[in-house]
């Protein structure tokens, strides 16, 4: 394998995992802040691409990346309102059993308003064909959903360090009791938590939405590789999922160069193995709230 | 997914028909009343799972053709009807056909597009001894070491698929190297296998083959390895949605490398669309094949749906018409009458030759047809191939793609 090759295998990785980290991140800060494990987030994903694909022919592919996922985010906010937020404080088996369910309904609901067959959707023609640099020639698309997640991942860190609003919602994921002393009224801000890692993934759906078919089926395998991702980064955590993310997509891009029948099946070893040296994951720590 | 009746629809309906069972104890004798049931047909399709959208076709396509042959006066004077439901893994198709066998009392059954579940069904035909039609399943065991007496293949097997391409490679391109994929289930083994067997004959080498696991949503990778690799064909083995997803990325990358594909189904190219779409491939039925059956068909699957009908809707509809046939041929709904009309009937299937089951192995011996994208001067979305190659030639025997006996390990136990 001489360097070019192992060049674009390694950019090749990291877009693989760039769309992995902004689904693992939407999970991994619902799970963190609101504790719920949300099965149907590989559906929402779905949702993303679907509303892409309806609303393209009107507004163009680029607006679907900040109007698709706020109608997605819309959409699961309602729902937190009126279904979540009535078991937060029960059994947490309620949770996996109420998203489980939901995402078996809203699965065939999209079976029902698209029907069961994929719908063509094209890569916008702007971004269309192949980028040559030197020796390396890669997709242009991909090279913009690596920009995409770069910017997003940045935003959303910025977001969660740097503003008032990101204090609260760390601060409510480790101790909600005590920031509710402190006045502030943590409904809301469940509320606007789940939509953003709801918005997060219907925004890799978007992505994803031209480079795999639009079907109904698209969201269940991804919904467990996000699992898998935030489950090695460490539950919860932040730059946990990015590190994750970005090492399963190389994993995934290398193995497929040396054993393809295997490129599943190295997500799942890669878990099993950083369970077994970490089990908290690479950057999760000890929860009270949780353990 | 499943047709309940409501309670109030039942009470209707066994009102209804307790009425009318009423009228004719009155009015008529035994033995007519007997011949006003309609035939049972148990049809299986799958409605759930990732073979769903070519379930979608062949229920309508059933119901168009059940419609047609209850019009033009029914199946021995009698009507038929057929009891649809899903067949998404071996284990629910068994039982939904042990179900229609026992409960519903179908006389026969047909139906299935995935091999696994085709392989376990036609053993339930098996053992209750109703005939069996196989609508969509291409695996070789199914016509090969697992034949039965009872099941019958309208659904062309791999080796017909592959050696379609095969021969039309070896007579148009002079291919040297050759790179195969393929999917990591059954389908993609058996489609390899009879490949490898056609290199040997075209005298290509084979310089990569790699396993890919199905439903795999990025083929990135894989496309740089192939790039790296420069053969000057690549025979893609994989399937169903898998294959769509491969085309789509395949063009992203831009690669020129002519690509080779034993199977398609309709459905998957127009997902790809036009313009992600490349190749040639093997199809068994195109709707806009120049000639009367097809036209027919297309024009009226089209007027009632209002979507043209592709190949999947086909291997159903002809799978019907060509029972209907033997039973009347037969005069009787006895499966082991039946069996043996069906191994006589030949029949119009829209393919511009006469088709006919091959009495040894079942098989609907059948042209092929390679395919090319259509790219410029499309009609319309659903107008993508240019039907490059029939293949067995009109002037050749339609055996020559189906495995000889040597080939084919049948050996069925006739009733």
């Amino acid at each position: 394998m001489d360097l070019t090759t192992l060049l674009q295998f390694f950019i090749n990785g990291i877009v693989l995992g760039a769309i992995y980290v902004l689904l693992a991140i939407g999970l991994s800060i619902i799970f963190g802040m609101i504790g719920i494990v949300n099965l149907t987030h590989g559906i929402l994903y779905m949702l993303g691409a679907y509303a892409a694909v309806s609303l393209t022919p009107y507004i163009g592919f680029f607006p679907n990346l900040i109007v698709a996922p706020l109608l997605v985010a819309a959409f699961g906010m309602a729902i937190e309102a009126a279904f979540l937020r009535r078991i937060y404080k029960g059994d947490p088996a309620l949770g996996l059993l109420f998203t489980f369910g939901l995402a078996m309904f809203l699965e065939q609901m999209v079976r029902l308003i698209w029907g069961t067959l994929g719908i063509p959707f094209q890569i916008p023609a702007a971004l269309r064909g192949a980028l040559v640099m030197g020796p390396i020639i890669y997709s242009k698309y991909r090279y913009f959903i690596a920009l995409c997640s770069v910017a997003v991942i940045g935003g959303l860190w910025w977001f969660l360090e740097k503003t008032r609003y990101g204090t609260i919602i760390r601060a409510g994921s480790r101790d909600p009791d005590m920031v509710r002393m402190l006045g502030i009224s943590l409904k809301p801000v469940f509320t606007a938590v789940f939509g953003l890692g709801v918005a997060l993934a219907a925004f890799s759906g978007v992505l994803a939405s031209p480079l795999a078919g639009v079907e109904p089926a698209m969201g269940t395998n991804t919904g467990t590789f996000a699992f898998v991702v935030v489950v090695i980064g460490g539950l919860g955590s932040f730059w946990g999922s990015v590190i994750s993310g970005l090492m399963v997509g190389e994993v995934e891009s290398f193995c497929i160069f040396f054993w393809p029948p295997m490129a599943d099946a190295s997500k799942f070893a890669l878990m099993i193995l950083i369970l077994l040296l970490r089990p908290r994951g690479l950057l999760g720590r000890r929860w009270e709230r949780f353990e | 997914m499943k047709k309940g009746l409501s309670r109030r629809q039942f009470i209707k309906t066994a009102g209804a028909a307790a009425a009318a069972a009423g009228s004719t104890q009155i009015f008529a004798p035994a033995i007519l009343r007997a011949q006003q049931q309609p035939i049972k047909i148990g049809h299986l399709v799958p409605l759930t799972g990732f073979l769903s959208p070519m379930g979608d076709y062949a229920s309508k396509a059933g119901k168009l053709a059940v419609e047609e042959i209850n019009a033009s006066g029914g199946v021995l004077g009698r009507k038929i009807e057929t009891i649809v439901d899903d067949e998404t893994n071996p284990g629910v198709g068994v039982q939904k056909a042990t179900k229609m066998i026992q409960q519903d009392k179908v006389d026969f059954l047909i139906g299935t597009v995935s091999s696994a579940v085709c392989l376990a069904v036609m053993e339930v035909a098996d053992r209750y001894q109703k005939v069996f039609i196989n609508t969509g399943s291409n695996s070789d065991d199914i016509r090969g070491k697992n034949c039965n007496y009872y099941t019958f293949s309208t659904e062309a097997s791999n080796t017909q698929y592959v050696n379609a391409i095969g021969r039309y490679l070896l007579k148009s391109k002079s291919y040297k190297s050759f790179y195969i994929l393929t999917s990591d289930y059954a389908f993609g083994h058996d489609l390899t296998r009879v490949t490898r067997r056609l290199l040997g004959e075209l005298g290509g080498k084979e310089i990569g083959h790699d396993l890919v696991p199905t439903n795999t949503a990025d083929y990135s990778s894989l496309i740089l390895k192939l790039r790296n690799a420069n053969p000057e064909c690549i025979i893609v083995n994989i399937a169903g949605s898998d294959q769509t997803t491969f085309l789509k990325q395949y063009t992203e990358f831009g690669l020129k490398i002519d690509l080779a594909g034993g199977v398609t189904d309709t459905v998957l190219m127009w997902n790809a669309g036009k313009e992600a779409a490349q190749g040639v491939w093997t199809i068994i039925w195109w709707g806009e094949l120049d000639n009367p059956w097809t036209k027919n068909f297309a024009g009226k699957y089209r007027a009632k749906y209002g979507l043209p009908p592709e190949n999947q809707a086909w291997g159903d509809y002809t799978s019907l018409k060509a029972l209907a046939q033997a039973v009347n041929q037969a005069g009787t709904t006895d499966s082991k009458k039946v069996v043996e009309a069906m191994e006589k009937i030949k029949f119009d299937g829209g393919k511009g030759r006469e088709l006919y089951y091959r009495s040894w192995d079942h098989q609907l011996i059948q042209p092929m047809y390679v395919t090319s994208i259509k790219k410029t001067g499309n009609k319309d979305q659903w107008d993508i191939f240019n039907v490059i190659a029939e293949v067995p030639g009109k002037d050749e025997n339609l055996e020559v793609i189906a495995p000889t006996k040597e080939q084919n390990p049948c050996n069925m136990k006739r009733a």
